[in-house]
């Protein structure tokens, strides 16, 4: 399942509630998660809030492809994708990840593979709140890209 | 830019997110389809003239897809900077 929010959310408690309702009980031995956290420093700036951006309907189109994608390559039972956009402030998570599948393999890779694809081409961007480290005040700043993950 | 604000099916609609957004004071716009065959027709058209920077990335139909990728009326075409979610 593949969720956009607005507002912000508990990843633990959203792992919990969906792991309640799957139909797959019983089958899966494997749950892997990735939890993205917003920091409150980025290149030597302090970070107040941020806003992320993204392109409705190509984002969650996008999505469903990495998933796709995944269940190809492993053999997975179930994935729950929940990402944040609008306004974020420092310590609230940004992105969920998680993957069910019989053995810890599949999980595993699964769960880096779509947060990697996903952190190079899902269509999001951020925007940062910053305190300059020159005093000059707090002004807006869009992070140019994504650091890669391998 | 050129502009044209009939939504009817003559036209292509063509979107800019984030900084590129920002940059051409613009979020979304209409134009003629006459003319447009691929997406380097339609950079053309609403850039005034301007370069496409190396890192622009551009979709067709909410899918990635390159300068040279057909584009005809009723499509939705966007441009965007590198993605930065996650």
């Amino acid at each position: 399942m593949i969720s956009i929010l607005e507002k912000a959310f508990n990843p633990w408690q959203a792992i919990s509630d969906y792991q309640e309702r799957m139909q797959c009980a019983g089958q899966y031995g494997a749950c892997a998660s990735f939890v993205g956290t917003m920091r409150d420093f980025n290149e030597g700036d302090t970070v107040k809030a941020m806003v992320l951006e993204h392109y409705p309907g190509m984002t969650e189109k996008y999505l469903e492809k990495i998933i796709a994608d995944a269940n190809q390559q492993w053999a997975l039972l179930d994935v729950l994708v929940i990402h944040r956009v609008a306004e974020l402030l420092p310590n609230e998570p940004i992105v969920l990840v998680a993957v069910w599948s019989a053995h810890r393999k599949d999980a595993f890779e699964a769960c880096r593979f779509i947060m990697e694809d996903l952190k190079s081409k899902a269509p999001f961007w951020k925007k940062e709140r910053i305190v300059g480290s020159d005093q000059s005040g707090e002004k807006n700043r869009w992070v140019a890209k994504n650091t890669s993950g391998y | 830019m050129p502009q044209s604000n009939n939504e009817n099916s003559m036209s292509i609609k063509v979107l800019y997110f984030a900084s590129l957004k920002e940059q051409l004071g613009c979020a979304e716009q209409q134009i003629e389809s006459a003319g447009i065959n691929t997406v380097a027709d339609v950079w053309q058209l609403v850039s005034e003239g301007r370069e496409i920077t190396m890192t622009t990335l551009n979709s067709v139909n909410q899918e990635y897809a390159d300068l040279d990728t057909p584009v005809s009326e009723g499509d939705e075409v966007a441009f965007f900077p590198p993605v930065t979610g996650g």
